[in-house]
């Protein structure tokens, strides 16, 4: 037991979990936004990878590691207009156009990647986002290295996350969005476009989903290769379910399935060859499924999420 | 005129093959209602669809307020003071009745809502024209009546001045239904104009100030209420004179279903309280109530889709246990649901589909659906009982109401059932429908099949059965002969007073 709790009380631990929280924090949300307007997207694991790619690609030949971000945003948001073209417009099956997307995706981020970079024993790599020093919080025992020693695109995920909250729970533009997820029908009677919030909200999570994929080759590693995103999308997915739909619960649900990876990995240390590590590998994923029947079975899912709109017809 | 508010000239509208709006003008004058009649499938819909801009017309032009709209722009008309209240409501389920009224009113870029300046617009509004309503609560938890009092709202929050309500009292009980008409009459006191589209003679005559009759997608006529009658009216919508069946006398045979003190528990609560009847071959027992008094329970208890909690059912003499739906069908009950788009029907199955279903066994070959038995069975339920604008193999979500609920009687009636549960069958049709249906089940009153009515219509139960019983809160009264009886004693067991009535048999 005390080893139990020599973990939890580890500095090390926290640190860890903000860090792996990060790109399902960003890439929940960009999921949780379209899903809000009615368009479920599958393509997120594809599009994390292409985000993961891109950005490492533009850092490598020389950009700014911000501007990889953006980059990576812009390769996201460019899968999210093909997702919205196939699924808004034309209105097809969303689960079939979003594993499409993440099928082409992955497959276009390999070939664009090995297009650019030459074979090599190792892996590239580039020099990614540095722990954010800050004044006096820092400094703090304990609180200090467990939650102020993050790179910045950390922090940029936690304040998103409270933005969108604030702008689905309290701005025409949210309500807009939550109206279009629910009834978009109710929404053109009152003199909107469905169409084009459904848009704007597949491309501008799908940008999210790009920065979230970023994350893990400009700040948590600093190499690329094909398989590391490695199903945090479909976690993501999950999640969004887990949070009922609202961003301040997709950022503790991202928050929570980070502390127990974590706390599984330095389990496997501490228990290695009494137990095989494949075992703590799972951990994770079982206790969200677990969490996931807890907390989900009273979500209000959005009523028109994954119904095709079409003008006049109902 | 110097107060008309709306002026639609010369509208037309062209679907494919079908006229919908041919040449139709129409004007509105401030606070006046006017009431836009016809049957399903004569333009009405489209007229205010293309009124609201969610239709472009191909020739033709709308003004409120002397000023032209702009053809297909629904924000135009919402800016206009035009307001709509859908049949099918726009409204969120998931959202609060405040979140549904302020979608859209406010500019989308502005960083926040201003909710308490909304609340009190709309507490106002709903003040000042007794619409009672609470802005915080869930939309999904209100009634049907509570949501349309929403929607109405939803428009006069927009600075409507006209309001078009689109078949407003379809989904309405009764009651609902004269409480709005009620407040329909005060927003008009109030200045509003209103048009209301139905294919309901009553309520027309009773609300409206002008009547205007559509017929296959033409204007037959323009009448002050005060000027016709509903006779007139009925054979304008039509085209030809209308008359509904009347019940001939008969002799009931043998009882062919008996419920004797059943109970029915669901949730913690009681939906039917010791309830008692009897059923005879060849005889309608109306079953009358306001909505929402165990009468939903009743119909699914003889459909088999919930149990009892104690007393007995005698099915042709045999005691019956759990009644399952398998059970009814092999019995030959027939049944009629309340919902026929959520319960008696398929939309997006082939009308031969939604035919053959609950006998899927006849319709096997080696364990393949036979398609031809099928489409042969459905072809004669559409001849046989006038099923029109459907092939066997069109979709049976493309039929309007009268003619699924033909379908839906015809597939019951055609193998001659013992017993027909018939729960609302005339909910929502048009006249002809109504009459066409009411035929139906009295011919199958005739060839001896016992019907068990069930509706709030009084002039269908007094039409159409033999006896009569009212539930209340879950009770039934004991039965009255409907020769007995008028509608101001019924009126008076609908709402549960019915000492000191004996049974009759």
């Amino acid at each position: 037991m005390s080893a139990l709790f020599d973990i939890l009380a580890s500095a090390g631990l926290w640190a860890a979990v903000l860090r792996i929280a990060t790109p399902l924090i960003l890439a929940t949300l960009g999921a949780l936004i379209s899903e809000r307007a009615g368009v479920l997207n599958l393509g997120i694991e594809g599009i994390m990878t292409f985000g993961a790619m891109l950005g490492w690609l533009a850092v490598y030949n020389g950009a700014d590691l911000w501007v990889g971000l953006l980059v990576a945003a812009l390769g996201g948001a460019m899968f999210g207009l093909l997702h919205s073209v196939l699924t808004v417009t034309l209105g097809l099956s969303q689960h079939v156009s979003g594993l499409g997307v993440t099928l082409f995706a992955s497959s276009f981020a390999y070939y664009v990647f090995r297009l650019m970079v030459p074979v090599a024993g190792t892996p590239p790599t580039i020099e990614p986002f540095q722990p954010l020093d800050i004044p006096v919080l820092s400094d703090l025992s304990f609180f200090g290295p467990a939650f102020f020693t993050q790179t910045a695109p950390t922090y940029l995920a936690i304040g998103l996350a409270i933005a969108l909250a604030y702008l689905i729970a309290r701005t025409p533009i949210g309500l807009t969005i939550r109206m279009t997820g629910e009834n978009p029908h109710a929404a053109e009677a009152q003199g909107l476009n469905p169409m084009a919030i459904r848009y704007g909200a597949v491309i501008f999570g799908s940008a999210m989903m790009g920065v979230g994929g970023a994350f893990l080759t400009l700040s948590a590693f600093n190499s690329f290769f094909p398989t590391m995103v490695q199903g945090r999308g479909w976690i993501c997915i999950a999640l969004v379910v887990f949070a009922s739909w609202k961003p301040e619960r997709a950022l503790l649900g991202a928050i929570l399935f980070a502390l127990f990876d974590a706390f599984q990995l330095r389990l496997q240390t501490v228990l290695s060859g009494v137990v095989p590590y494949q075992i703590f590998l799972m951990i994770p994923y079982l206790l969200s499924i677990a969490a996931l029947a807890v907390m989900a079975r009273r979500a209000r899912v959005p009523q028109a999420l994954m119904q095709p709109y079409r003008r006049g017809e109902r | 005129m110097t107060d008309t508010v709306l002026d639609i000239r010369n509208v037309s509208k062209r679907f494919g093959d079908n006229l919908a709006n041919d040449d139709i003008s129409l004007s509105l004058a401030k606070g006046e209602i006017v009431a836009l009649l016809g049957e399903n499938g004569a333009g009405k819909t489209t007229l205010m669809s293309i009124l609201f801009g969610h239709y472009v017309p191909d020739t033709g032009s709308v003004s409120v307020m002397g000023q032209m709209l702009p053809p297909g722009k629904p924000r135009a008309a919402i800016r206009a003071g035009v307001g709509m209240v859908h049949q099918h409501f726009s409204l969120a389920p998931n959202l609060t009745v405040l979140e549904n009224v302020m979608t859209g009113t406010e500019s989308l870029w502005s960083l926040g809502s201003n909710v308490s300046a909304g609340r009190k617009k709309l507490l106002d509004i709903s003040q000042r024209f007794g619409l009672k309503v609470d802005p915080d609560a869930r939309l999904g938890d209100l009634s049907v009546g509570e949501q349309q009092r929403v929607e109405i709202l939803k428009a006069l929050y927009n600075d409507a001045r006209i309001l078009v309500l689109d078949e407003p009292t379809a989904v309405l009980t009764k009651l609902e239904a004269e409480t709005l008409f009620s407040t329909l009459k005060d927003m008009a006191r109030q200045g509003l104009s209103l048009i209301f589209i139905s294919h309901k003679l009553d309520e027309v005559m009773a609300t409206a100030d002008r009547i205007v009759v559509l017929r296959g997608g033409r204007q037959v006529a323009e009448r002050k209420v005060g000027d016709t009658s509903k006779a007139e009216l009925a054979e304008l919508m039509v085209g030809r004179k209308v008359t509904r069946p009347v019940r001939e006398a008969s002799t009931p045979g043998e009882i062919v279903l008996e419920a004797a003190g059943i109970t029915v528990r669901s949730g913690g609560v009681d939906r039917l309280k010791s309830v008692d009847f009897r059923l005879r071959a060849g005889e309608v027992l109306g079953i009358i109530g306001v909505s929402g008094n165990g009468q939903a329970v009743l119909a699914q208890l003889l459909s088999g889709t919930i149990g009892r909690s104690a007393g007995d059912l005698v099915l042709f003499g045999k005691g019956v246990g759990d009644l399952t739906v398998a059970d009814a069908v092999s019995s030959g009950i027939g049944r009629i649901p309340e919902d026929r788009n959520r319960d008696g029907a398929i939309g997006e199955m082939a009308i031969w589909e939604n035919a053959v279903l609950e006998r899927l066994p006849e319709f096997s070959k080696a364990g393949l659906v036979d398609r031809k038995a099928g489409i042969a069975f459905a072809t004669r339920i559409i001849e046989g009982f006038d099923v029109r604008g459907g092939t066997p193999t069109s979709r049976i979500r493309l039929l309007s109401g009268g003619n699924m609920q033909k379908l839906i009687l015809g597939r019951n009636l055609i193998e001659h059932p013992k017993i027909l549960l018939a729960a609302q069958p005339a909910r929502g049709l048009d006249e002809g429908a109504v009459a066409a249906v009411h035929e139906r089940i009295l011919e199958a009153r005739k060839a001896g099949t016992a019907v068990l009515l069930i509706s709030e219509d009084l002039d269908e139960v007094m039409a159409l059965a033999d006896r009569i019983q009212a539930i209340v809160g879950g009770r039934l009264s004991p039965s009255v002969n409907a020769e007995d009886v008028d509608a101001q004693r019924l009126g008076l067991m609908m709402a549960g007073e019915w000492g000191g009535a004996s049974d009759a048999v």
